[in-house]
């Protein structure tokens, strides 16, 4: 378990596990994570597709469809309390979702209802939280576009979905999400689905919304630019677990885990000498149904050992300071003398 | 691998006595937007406006840009899966910008296309051994079904699938090998110009770097082979390209090599582009400038008038928004479409 | 070079875990109870209508005057009709005429119906505007007066009878293969066959048809049941096949003057003709679901 200090956290996240039954067999989407956020942080979760980060966040609002979805086990320590052991579509979670903790989605154009007006969009979450009447709500909808950089927003408000741009519509989620003034904003790769110049403004406004109020934001995405440019620690996840945590810098200073090497090397960087030969990792994405108990990672691992093959998948270990990695090898020190690029 | 390959490698190195593949000149295709039962005509979608490129024998061009740019437009053209409404196209020396489909048909093994979607660009209910040799079928390159399985085999081993997979449908690979099976299909018939059309922004993070070594590859093995490599990631286009093109709706902003591109950017919106790419290193990110662009990408049904990037760009004066910036070169083969310059 | 032979292998090793198609297919397709039933009604009805000849217990033609309209006993499991032949025997051999008519009728239907909407669908502009308004002409004529206007220039009897329901039943197909058609068209396999430059042909026949047919299937089963109404309902108005041709429909028509007498002349048949187009209708309804192609896929 990664633990900062024993101050409590905003969030933390302990040992979160949540598995669905497919057609195929049971898939461990998140199996065992645990980390947390403080006040005014932003903090990134790294990994591909079918890691679990998505999952794992969702699983902390209690979002997953049950069936086939499952959380069984963990707990999501949020302001002192245990949000898992609310009902899912009970008034705690209820009154936490959304306003407390809220989430900005990848696909804008899904996760804003096509029929109803923005107004009345972001209005519903005024009124249902914080009370406000429909004239209230409506002013301060208009003021939340008009933060977020939305142009003649007193006229936009009464728009239609489908009559904003794709980067807009992401706009509009912003504001939806911090219309309550949430803790905590989670933003699930928020930006994949766009143009790089559009990715590169929303990423600065949701960095600027979040300073302006005072909340801490999870940063949910593959791509480690992203992280390396706004967040301050990252957690790295493979096949439903975390195999690497520690501060930005350190993690690309220093990467430990042969994943998050391999990543750092399979990527072209903008800056790098041209003719680098790309090092791809061997092999496929691991197949998430009924997966072996030894490291997930172990057969597109080039820095294996005995250990690996024959004990379960490691634990996450402390390195120094705020880095913890997950793997055998690593604690072998193996890998220390192979990581010299 | 790839060295053993036989004789119809040499095929490729055909006397052409032009080493420029292709020669683009004014390419402009415009969609018409109608109205009404008789399709009467109310304005164009202006998808690409006066383009034009040359591409030497066994050079990458990368085509970069937004969406809405054109990039993709321009490819199709270029394989004539659309008419140009002008311009003029030669391919080794043939101009086949307005010769009829009968025609075109016996050209089109010797360029192929690999598209985006490793899971649209595959016929679900053909096998994998079939989808790789309709080429061969259609142009009739073999004579015996040996031949043809041999040759189906021999191009399954040039992409690193194994070939005992010949009979499995698509969706029984993963996505990275299906994109190895249109990498295979692409291939089968020796093309000298191959049109990459985002082949890696649908696959995983560690799964691109294998397609992209697996391009590379390709074109130092089979002498000749040209690339025309569309994207929108900067930092992969940079990587595997010679040269690079910029694109801004439906017109060529800047060219020139990849090196000097982001060594040397000169037009506005390039400079825009490469800080907005984000690089996975925070120590660098740190010290970056960023330049936020204001606005949105316009639609290409209403463009601005002059120079399209004059609204949003810092740089902007009175001429620009009046008369369209031709590109001059501006030295050692560095193009720019930009008046200030 | 063996790194790259090693990829290969590693990559055959983890491929993703083979599920059959067809064993999928199965398992949705037998997984509704009704569905099953219905399979069992039309299984009963082929085994009938090819065995009809050991099946019935007397010759549907032959006729008994001495024991008209009798009610069902053990001689006559379900009685006899106006002529006094064996009712049971007529459905038996009745069942044939349905089959023959359903499945020749749809064949027909569907394979023109499906070749019009292909071109349609497939070259756009003004092939699809004459060929669909064509198809919308036919949609728009009634399937009654059809047949009656064929029967009428052609006359009467069964093979007329599924000429007039074969035509009528184009349409479906036409509008159905040309929606599809158009749809499938924007995959990227469809461009991708013209551009290593496949001929129209190639590309209509090879990758839009195997692709538009699950729910041509689909339709084809539910028309079934559809083809056999009508042939009863043509029937019954006197139209189809001529006495003394056995058919459900005709057997309805004839029983229904004694439906207070002699309820089962009419019943019988009714019933086998509700059950037949039943099991058409759930055997349809399970193959769209077996067919849905959001169930493909590993996981």
């Amino acid at each position: 378990m990664v633990e900062g200090d024993e101050m409590s956290h905003l969030l933390e996240v302990s040992n979160l596990k949540t598995h669905f039954s497919t057609e195929a067999g049971l898939v461990k989407a998140v199996d065992g994570i645990s980390y947390y956020i403080d006040e005014l942080e932003i903090i990134g979760l790294v990994g591909e597709s079918g890691c679990g980060k998505s999952v794992s966040q969702l699983s902390t609002m209690q979002l997953i469809p049950t069936p086939p979805g499952e959380i069984v086990g963990g707990e999501v320590i949020f302001e002192g309390r245990d949000l898992l052991k609310y009902p899912a579509h009970g008034p705690e979670m209820r009154s936490v979702r959304g306003a407390k903790i809220a989430m900005v989605f990848q696909e804008p154009m899904t996760s804003l209802n096509p029929v109803m007006t923005i107004c009345r969009q972001i209005s519903e979450t005024l009124e249902l939280h914080l009370g406000m009447n429909r004239e209230t709500a409506r002013e301060r909808s208009i003021e939340l576009l008009k933060l977020v950089g939305i142009p003649s927003a007193e006229s936009r408000i009464d728009d239609y979905p489908h009559q904003f741009s794709g980067g807009m519509r992401q706009r509009v989620m912003i504001a939806m999400a911090l219309s309550c003034n949430p803790r905590i904003l989670v933003a699930d790769e928020p930006t994949t689905a766009l143009d790089v110049t559009t990715q590169a403004q929303l990423l600065e406004l949701m960095k600027d919304m979040v300073d302006h109020f005072r909340a801490s934001l999870v940063v949910v995405t593959h791509n480690l630019g992203v992280v390396a440019r706004y967040a301050q620690r990252i957690y790295v996840m493979y096949a439903g677990r975390i195999v690497e945590a520690g501060t930005t810098k350190d993690i690309f200073a220093r990467p430990r885990h042969p994943y998050t090497m391999g990543l750092l090397k399979c990527v072209p960087r903008l800056d790098e000498e041209r003719g680098r030969k790309l090092v791809p990792i061997v092999g496929l994405p691991p197949n998430l149904v009924n997966m072996p108990t030894t490291c997930a990672f172990l057969p597109r691992c080039p820095y294996s050992i005995d250990r690996c093959r024959q004990e379960p998948w490691p634990p996450l270990k402390q390195l120094h300071d705020q880095h913890y990695v997950a793997c055998y090898a690593n604690m072998e020190e193996k890998v220390g003398e192979l990581n010299a690029k | 691998m790839l060295l053993a390959m036989p004789i119809w490698r040499k095929r490729l190195v055909n006397s052409t006595q032009n080493n420029i593949v292709l020669d683009v000149s004014n390419l402009k295709m415009y969609f018409p937007v109608t109205r009404g039962l008789l399709k009467h005509k109310i304005a164009d979608v202006k998808a690409v406006d006066d383009v034009s490129f040359k591409v030497k024998r066994g050079e990458t061009l990368g085509l970069v840009g937004e969406s809405g740019c054109g990039k993709t437009t321009t490819g199709r053209c270029i394989l004539r899966l659309y008419d140009p409404t002008a311009g003029r196209i030669l391919f080794e020396g043939l101009d086949i910008s307005r010769v009829s489909e009968r025609k075109i048909r016996p050209l089109r093994r010797k360029m192929a296309l690999i598209f985006q979607d490793p899971y649209g660009s595959l016929d679900p209910r053909q096998s994998a051994g079939s989808i790789v040799g309709e080429p061969l079928l259609v142009h009739h390159m073999v004579t015996t079904k040996g031949e043809y399985e041999e040759r189906i085999e021999q191009l399954f081993r040039i992409v690193g699938l194994d070939p005992s997979m010949v009979d499995r449908v698509p969706h029984e690979f993963s996505g990275g090998q299906r994109q190895r099976i249109g990498v295979a299909r692409a291939l089968a018939c020796e093309p000298s110009l191959i049109i990459c059309d985002e082949p890696i922004s649908a696959l995983d993070v560690s799964i691109q770097a294998q397609i992209i070594n697996l391009l590379e590859e390709l074109q130092a093995g089979l002498k000749g082979l040209t690339y025309l490599f569309i994207a929108h990631d900067l930092s992969v286009v940079r990587h595997i390209s010679n040269r690079v093109a910029v694109m801004y709706l439906g017109r060529i902003v800047e060219i020139t090599s990849s090196e000097e591109l982001y060594s040397n950017p000169m037009h506005p919106y390039t400079k825009a582009l490469l800080s907005a790419v984000p690089i996975a290193d925070p120590f660098v990110e740190e010290k970056r400038e960023r330049i936020i662009l204001k606005g949105e990408v316009p639609s290409p049904l209403n463009p601005p008038p002059g120079c399209s990037f004059h609204p949003r760009c810092a740089y902007a004066k009175p001429e620009c928004s009046q008369i369209i910036p031709p590109l001059h070169d501006i030295g050692g083969g560095h193009e720019v479409a930009c008046h200030q310059i | 070079m063996s790194e790259s032979r090693e990829t290969v292998i590693q990559e055959f090793i983890e491929a993703p875990p083979r599920v059959s198609a067809w064993k999928r297919f199965i398992t949705v397709f037998f997984g509704r109870r009704i569905v099953i039933f219905g399979m069992i009604i039309l299984i009963g009805l082929m085994i009938t209508a090819i065995f009809a000849n050991w099946l019935a217990p007397y010759d549907p033609y032959l006729q008994d005057l001495d024991n008209v309209k009798a009610s069902p006993s053990t001689e006559h499991l379900l009685g006899t009709d106006t002529l006094g032949r064996d009712t049971l025997s007529r459905i038996i051999y009745g069942s044939r005429t349905s089959l023959i008519v359903g499945f020749v009728a749809i064949f027909f239907a569907a394979t023109v119906g499906m070749t019009l909407g292909l071109v349609a669908g497939y070259f756009g502009g003004w092939t699809y505007s004459v060929i669909m308004r064509v198809i919308d002409a036919l949609m728009a004529f009634p399937m009654i007066l059809l047949a009656l206007t064929i029967a009428a220039l052609l006359g009467g009897g069964l093979r007329n009878i599924v000429i007039a329901l074969g035509i009528s039943m184009i349409p479906p197909y036409a509008r159905l293969m040309c929606g599809q058609a158009l749809h499938i068209k924007e995959n990227d396999y469809v461009v991708a066959a013209h551009a290593i430059g496949a001929g129209n042909w190639r590309v209509m026949l090879r990758h839009i048809a195997p692709n538009a047919f699950p729910p041509l299937i689909v339709l084809m089963t539910m028309m079934i049941g559809a083809a056999i109404l009508a042939e009863a309902g043509l029937s019954f108005l006197g139209i189809g096949i001529d006495p003394p041709g056995a058919a459900w429909g005709a057997m309805v028509s004839e029983g229904y003057r004694y439906l207070l007498t002699v309820p089962v002349l009419s019943f019988a048949p009714g019933i086998a003709i509700m059950l037949v187009v039943f099991a058409f209708n759930m055997v349809g309804d399970g193959l769209r679901d077996a067919l849905d192609p959001r169930l493909r896929g590993t996981l």
